[in-house]
């Protein structure tokens, strides 16, 4: 059986024992504000903000020490629909303004939600030191490939030659992979999960909750009304099985009707490429490794998908890491600094060493 | 020294009054000076910098008043030898109270040919030249357009000049040293400052130790450097160049009595948020980009972890006020510094900060610009920027210093303002305040102001049906305040947002009526801000012409009143702390004068917000040529303006 536990890291637990735990039993309903939710119906975030809602009893933490930070788009009115602290920022800095909340308060669970033009367009500088700097954030980035709030432009996610308001003879420019991107920019850890598999997405989330650093999950969301359908080969039973590929950490790569297919190394090349799995070849299936220190395999792993198609999807877990965590190394100086100096005296900072006086 | 004690002495900024010592037999002259003006010029890379710093601290030590003014260029090593590439610093230091880095130099020290032409128009005639002739060959001459060499022309007749080899002599110095003549040549700059410390007799105990300490690890240059700076003074003292060496006796009557250290206003800026973080009992956050002249802020408070400081080098500018917003949320002191293009960057966020409520200092330095403009340069042309730089009606208070030493109280007022009205607030420094450096008397720490605040601990609102919540936009009604409730508090969770909210409930709101109550709110919370009443000198009570100034113009602004003041002149003064919101009785203070003067490193922005407010016909006097305003020039435009 593979090991899907996950709870490797050890320093996971101890990053969030810093954040207090809730007195009672919670439940979803806790976690719901008084808020009318005003996406549009349909709209694949009501599954995910269900989904949050829904797992966050299980994290037992004190619903006060939780933070919601968005920046601008439809997903980014997600923290004005949890029952816990929010908000509701500016288009794209969510990333930033969460770093100086989470690197000053470590007492706090810090939560990221942004979408494929907050983080990827206006917000592609914070999301990539971000995530280079491994501060403790969960970053949730709702990916739709379409701009929904301003009505329907392209997106930086978007496949070439889409067609849209601002695009009516295609777009030109080509598409970020956000897995790829983070994988890149350093991230420690780079899941990635679909909005109507709610199991999965809370299995992600349970893993990022965890994750000592910063965690991104991106999220493949229908946006019903400007990109409907845009996931639909992942979701739909029959064209999933040949569509999706669910990483699992430990076990073989497999997908297809009954693992007909897998995943191998490519010799030549190194690179990796979908096989039919044959009695010959089964014992060449990579086996999924998540902890890997190297980013090389799980950055191949992101290359698979079909941009267009989005054949060979991988989700699940890409990249799971343990490194130093930003906000830690920043409260350690602190201590270190104490342990030189001595708290700061301020009398003695403002003397300085060169005085002179002046008697009346 | 900004004290406004007023004696004799100080209304004499203009002239340098001498005394002759009589020399005992085999002494050299000695002769008292009541002040003196010293600029060392050089090449960017030869240390004058260092060599004006290091002046300072001595003649700090000594316990002159002093004033000084650094101006280099913003190329690290700008081509050696050429005009754009020359780095000086000018140091003003006197017995008595003054103002300014002074206008024009006794003493120039020029370390090549560049520096000589590009500050002896600064040089009036009869002041002395000390030169580094070494550096004067037909080439370095020929670079900077010298056809002929000025030391053999006749063109320097009117100055008192003093050839010294100084790198010969600096080179000889050093030679049981095992060092090449070129790295030997360095310490140059360290026989200069011997040289002039042997002329106005500083105390050179600080510069040995303080070479010492800059080269623990290196003792080998530690010993070559203070070498160079002993044989500087004994070369001054042995060669019957130097004839005569100068006093300028401690200004121990300028100065109230207490503790002094010398301090430039980056320093104490820096000092002022770390004691407005002890005195408001709440951690410090610095969330900044590198940008000249503010990058030493952050460089000073990361050396103080041991405070509780937290400092983090962001990405970018946005990223930087990002944090600092971020960290605010969370209850700390958040700070961002930065100067006019990252002002423009951090725009919005302050804005954002505008809409929650939440108390955050800005601190621009101001430079030259627009776009880039002069990195290194002083100008004061940010004031609409901070007043008026963003969408929508976005009031924020603005708080600024108006001497070196002033920043350190400048930034307490403005973190009183930001945490006790919960507001971001700007603190316009400028690139002369910041590098320059004057003696500050060093507060007594339990005299500084309680800045603590009250974080929202329970529900503030019961509504129709009994039912106690927490409305985070239910405001003091004295302050108009929203609560300050941090994440980590039970029972008040709450969600904030850029978005219009609903008056106290905090929840979105698009309601017409609400968003322009909101917005005559806001407005009015910012317009309510305790300000003290503007303070004007006055001293005749019968001055027709009143000089309105703000920032760091206060050194060369009072100055020149003094002049006048001097010469039998009534001019009234006076100077803003408090640009937005402007103190309560400015309107009744400027409608008592027939004349309003108001002198800016800008094209007349104070002015323009004066015009407009009060319908006053002040007028504007402006230079934005990247240096601070002189007293003479200023004494002038105030003449012209009493006589005309």
């Amino acid at each position: 059986m593979a090991d899907t536990t996950l709870a490797g890291p050890t320093g996971s637990e101890t990053l969030l024992k810093l954040v207090p735990k809730a007195e009672g039993k919670q439940s979803m309903k806790d976690f719901k504000s008084d808020q009318e939710v005003r996406w549009c119906p349909g709209c694949g975030d009501y599954a995910v903000l269900a989904a949050v809602q829904g797992f966050m009893p299980e994290l037992g933490l004190a619903k006060e020490n939780i933070v919601f930070v968005s920046g601008i788009g439809c997903s980014s009115r997600f923290p004005y629909y949890m029952n816990t602290y929010g908000m509701h920022s500016i288009h794209g800095r969510a990333p930033a303004i969460a770093t100086g909340l989470a690197s000053s308060r470590r007492d706090l669970s810090v939560w990221v939600v942004t979408g494929d033009g907050d983080a990827l367009s206006i917000g592609g500088n914070h999301l990539i030191h971000a995530l280079r700097r491994n501060v403790n954030l969960k970053i949730l980035l709702f990916n739709n490939r379409i701009y929904g709030l301003t009505k329907g432009q392209y997106s930086p996610t978007s496949e070439v030659g889409k067609i849209t308001k601002s695009t009516p003879m295609g777009s030109l420019d080509a598409p970020f992979n956000p897995v790829s991107l983070a994988i890149g920019a350093e991230a420690s850890f780079v899941a990635r999960t679909v909005d109507s598999d709610r199991k999965h997405l809370t299995e992600v989330l349970r893993q990022a909750a965890d994750h000592p650093g910063t965690a991104l999950v991106e999220i493949y969301q229908n946006c019903n009304i400007f990109n409907d359908g845009a996931f639909e080969v992942l979701k739909d039973k029959q064209q999933a099985e040949e569509a999706v590929i669910r990483l699992e950490h430990g076990a073989p790569i497999r997908f297809g009707t009954d693992g007909s297919k897998g995943v191998v190394r490519d010799p030549a090349t190194g690179d990796l490429k979908v096989v039919a799995v044959t009695a010959e070849n089964e014992s060449q299936i990579l086996v999924h490794d998540a902890h890997s220190a190297s980013p090389t395999t799980a950055f191949a792993l992101s290359r698979l998908a079909d941009p267009d198609t989005l054949h060979h999807t991988p989700i699940g877990v890409f990249r799971s890491t343990e490194r130093p965590v930003y906000d830690t190394l920043m409260a350690d100086q602190l201590d270190t600094a104490i342990e030189q100096h001595g708290k700061g005296d301020l009398a003695a900072l403002l003397a300085g060493g060169d005085t002179w006086t002046v008697v009346g | 020294m900004t004290s406004q004690v007023s004696s004799p002495a100080e209304q004499a900024d203009e002239a340098v009054v001498g005394e002759q010592r009589k020399p005992a037999a085999g002494e050299k002259d000695v002769r008292r000076l009541d002040r003196v003006i010293i600029r060392f010029a050089g090449d960017s890379g030869d240390g004058m910098q260092l060599t004006g710093d290091r002046f300072t601290s001595e003649t700090a030590s000594f316990g002159n008043d002093l004033s000084t003014l650094p101006n280099f260029p913003a190329e690290i090593r700008a081509p050696a030898g050429t005009l754009p590439g020359v780095s000086s610093f000018q140091l003003h230091f006197a017995d008595h109270d003054i103002l300014t880095p002074g206008d024009a130099p006794n003493v120039l020290v020029a370390m090549n040919p560049a520096a000589l032409k590009a500050n002896i128009g600064d040089v009036p005639r009869g002041a002395e030249v000390i030169v580094n002739t070494d550096e004067f060959t037909k080439r370095a001459m020929q670079k900077v357009g010298y056809e002929t060499s000025p030391l053999e022309d006749g063109s320097l007749d009117g100055f008192q000049v003093h050839p010294v080899p100084l790198t010969t002599l600096t080179v000889e110095a050093l030679k049981e040293f095992d060092l090449s003549r070129k790295d030997a040549g360095r310490s140059k700059n360290m026989f200069a400052l011997g040289l002039l410390s042997w002329m106005y007799h500083r105390p050179t105990e600080g510069t040995e130790r303080f070479l010492k300490t800059k080269f623990a690890k290196k003792p080998d240059i530690a010993a070559a450097n203070i070498a160079a700076f002993r044989a500087g003074w004994n070369f001054g003292e042995t060669t019957e160049d130097f004839a005569v060496s100068y006093e300028v006796a401690p200004a121990a009557k300028a100065f109230p009595t207490g503790t002094y250290r010398n301090i430039s206003g980056n320093l104490a800026l820096s000092y002022g948020l770390i004691a407005a973080s002890r005195q408001a009992d709440l951690p410090l956050y610095l969330g900044s980009y590198p940008i000249t002249p503010a990058s030493d802020i952050l460089h000073e408070l990361s050396k103080h972890k041991n405070f509780g400081v937290r400092t983090f080098q962001a990405e970018d500018e946005i990223a930087g006020i990002g944090a600092a917003l971020g960290a605010a949320f969370g209850g700390s002191l958040a700070v961002t510094t930065t100067s006019g293009p990252g002002v423009a960057l951090k725009s919005e966020t302050i804005g954002l900060a505008v809409s929650l409520e939440l108390p955050l200092l800005i601190v621009d330095i101001q430079r030259g610009g627009p776009s880039t403009g002069l990195p290194t340069k002083t100008e004061q042309a940010d004031l609409l920027q901070a007043m008026y730089g963003r969408n929508g009606e976005a009031p924020v208070p603005v708080v600024a210093p108006r001497t070196p030493a002033d920043c350190f109280d400048a930034a307490l007022e403005a973190a009183r303002i930001a945490v006790t009205y919960r507001t971001p607030v700007f603190l316009l420094s400028d690139g002369y305040l910041a590098n320059g450096s004057e003696p500050w008397r060093i507060p007594e720490v339990d005299q500084l102001p309680d800045l603590r605040v009250q974080f929202a601990s329970g529900t503030n609102h019961t509504l129709d049906d009994g039912t106690e919540v927490f409305w985070p936009f239910k405001r003091d009604p004295g302050t108009l305040a929203r609560p300050w409730a941090i994440p980590g508090t039970p029972g008040l969770e709450h969600r904030i947002g850029g978005i219009e909210k609903q008056d106290g409930t905090g929840n979105i709101s698009y309601d017409p009526a609400n968003h322009d109550f909101m917005v005559r709110t806001r407005q009015a919370k910012v317009d309510g801000i305790d300000v003290p009443d503007l303070e004007v000198d006055d001293a005749d009570g019968d001055a027709g012409l009143l000089v309105l100034g703000w920032g760091s113009t206060y050194g060369p602004i009072t100055a020149a009143v003094r002049r006048l003041r001097a010469a039998g002149q009534s001019v009234a003064q006076a100077h803003l702390r408090h640009l937005n919101p402007f103190p309560r009785n400015l309107g009744e203070v400027l409608k008592r004068y027939d004349k309003v003067v108001i002198p800016e490193m800008n094209l007349g922005q104070l002015a323009t917000l004066i015009r407009a407010k009060y319908l006053v016909d002040a007028v504007s006097y402006n230079q934005v040529n990247g240096m601070p305003f002189k007293a003479e020039q200023l004494a002038t435009a105030f003449k012209e303006a009493i006589d005309g």
